[in-house]
């Protein structure tokens, strides 16, 4: 089973039909394990609870750029091989990574309150995960504001493209201008490697939402293949509606042509 | 090279004359300048304080109106439908055109700086400072933007979608040009590194700009 055979969007859907359950209760068990591992780690002796919001915090962080990865290679296949199902799998992963980004932001402030005392920071991070974000509602803005959805493709494969290029450029200069405006206020997290209680459970979490991405990405690539095709047979039914007025309205005219004769 | 020349010549002429729109950058670069002080009020030192970052916005702002121009006019009339089916590579055609509307609307904003900065209560080194950082960030600007108003082209949308997919890429410039001048207002930190990062940024969208302007136009024009 190669890459092309899954271009045939009907043998597409019967495999990920096959995939998604097991898919779904490999994420279940996996974020049920992470979060019973996370709710029993140990405190930590600076932050307390709080802690336990990084086991929510990184792996949303890690998939909101891990899903721009996603759409950048299904963006290659728009743009180079033009695989049919390319453009489906950019345009469903687009909300998934705006939902996790989404996600990254807010636990992140509900973190920084009790810890840095202050809901938003101009931190270098911060900044460019918020960036990060206002890309993929641009990106979103764009599939939403065209029609013909071969057409939309193209034009997000090239955005898509450009910001891949253009992000690391945007996290390097941010962090640039967050050193130039105010030095080091920020604790970081780390420095030294994670303790084993805290990291067996945030690997564990990772794998899961990564496998959380998986599944949703599925469901929705399946759901965006059946959006078109209901779409597509609505146009059918629109162009034989006109077909037949315009035939009947014709025929009506040439008989009263001969009538009028 | 003499089908570039005469694109840049055409596309200059065109912009300069009547209907050309590339002038009433100057005067929006002019209005949103003037319009600052009505809103963090009248005090001198505050705004020459605040006069790069206000210059830098404004200039991003004039220059991301007037791409929209940059192949709109040409794809109405159907002289874009030429350029891309010349044996002109198209990344090279959309590369002259951007040069050409950078000399007809960026260069513009730079020369009427001075004037502007006048107004800001900045200094001659601030005021120099800040049109040498602007002489070398706005290309940067005119070539990533073009990537946007190419992309507008295609999809028949202009106007808020491009400014929401083109703003997000301009932070590195702004970031820099802010910077470098700043630096060379107040120090500490020197004006040679923020200012060459600048030039460089402006160097890497002079190569992303076209090819992916070109791409989007060759895809997205059928």
């Amino acid at each position: 089973m190669t890459l092309i055979d899954l271009a045939n969007p009907t043998r597409f859907l019967a495999l990920s039909a096959r995939l998604l359950p097991w898919l779904a209760a490999a994420t279940v068990i996996l974020l049920a394990i992470g979060l019973y591992q996370s709710a029993y780690a140990p405190d930590d002796y600076q932050q307390g609870a709080t802690v336990k919001i990084m086991f929510i915090h990184v792996p949303n962080a890690w998939l909101s750029m891990f899903v721009w990865g996603v759409m950048s290679m299904a963006s290659l296949g728009t743009l180079v091989w033009r695989h049919p199902l390319a453009d489906v799998a950019a345009k469903a992963a687009a909300p998934i990574g705006a939902a996790f980004t989404f996600l990254a932001l807010l636990t992140g402030s509900l973190w920084g309150r009790p810890m840095w005392g202050t809901y938003w920071e101009w931190d270098a991070r911060l900044t460019s995960v918020l960036i990060l974000f206002l890309m993929y509602l641009g990106l979103m803005a764009l599939w939403r504001a065209v029609e013909d959805p071969s057409r939309a493709a193209r034009a997000a494969a090239v955005l898509t493209l450009v910001g891949a290029i253009n992000l690391p450029i945007i996290k390097f200069s941010v962090d640039w201008w967050n050193t130039l405006h105010q030095p080091a206020s920020v604790m970081r997290m780390g420095g030294s490697a994670l303790d084993k209680s805290f990291l067996i459970p945030l690997l564990v979490m990772a794998v899961a939402f990564t496998l959380l991405f998986v599944t949703l990405h599925l469901a929705a690539m399946r759901n965006e293949i059946l959006r078109r095709r209901v779409r597509s047979l609505q146009m059918m039914q629109a162009s034989r509606v006109a077909f037949s007025s315009d035939v009947g309205s014709r025929q009506d005219g040439a008989s009263k042509e001969v009538g009028a004769a | 090279m003499t089908a570039l020349s005469a694109l840049i010549h055409r596309d200059i002429r065109i912009a300069l004359r009547v209907g050309g729109g590339a002038l009433i950058g100057v005067l929006f670069f002019l209005t949103v300048v003037v319009l600052m002080p009505f809103a963090v009020g009248p005090d001198l030192a505050l705004l020459s304080r605040l006069g790069p970052a206000i210059l830098w916005l404004g200039a991003l702002l004039a220059s991301l109106l007037t791409l929209d121009r940059l192949f709109m006019a040409d794809h109405d009339d159907g002289s874009l439908d030429l350029i891309t089916m010349s044996r002109t590579p198209l990344e090279l055609a959309c590369a002259a055109k951007a040069l050409a509307h950078w000399l007809a609307a960026g260069l513009p904003l730079i020369v009427a700086t001075p004037v502007l900065g006048l107004l800001l209560n900045l200094d001659m080194v601030a005021t120099g400072a800040v049109a040498l950082t602007l002489l070398a960030g706005t290309p940067a600007l005119t070539f990533t933007g073009m990537i946007g108003a190419a992309l507008a082209v295609t999809l028949h949308r202009g106007g808020l979608l491009m400014a929401v997919l083109v703003l997000p890429l301009s932070i590195p410039v702004l970031i820099f040009g802010v910077a470098a001048s700043q630096a060379a207002i107040t120090g500490p930190l020197s004006f040679g590194a923020p200012f060459s990062i600048l030039c460089a940024l402006s160097l890497v969208s002079l190569v992303i700009g076209p090819f992916a302007a070109a791409a989007s136009l060759k895809h997205g024009l059928d």
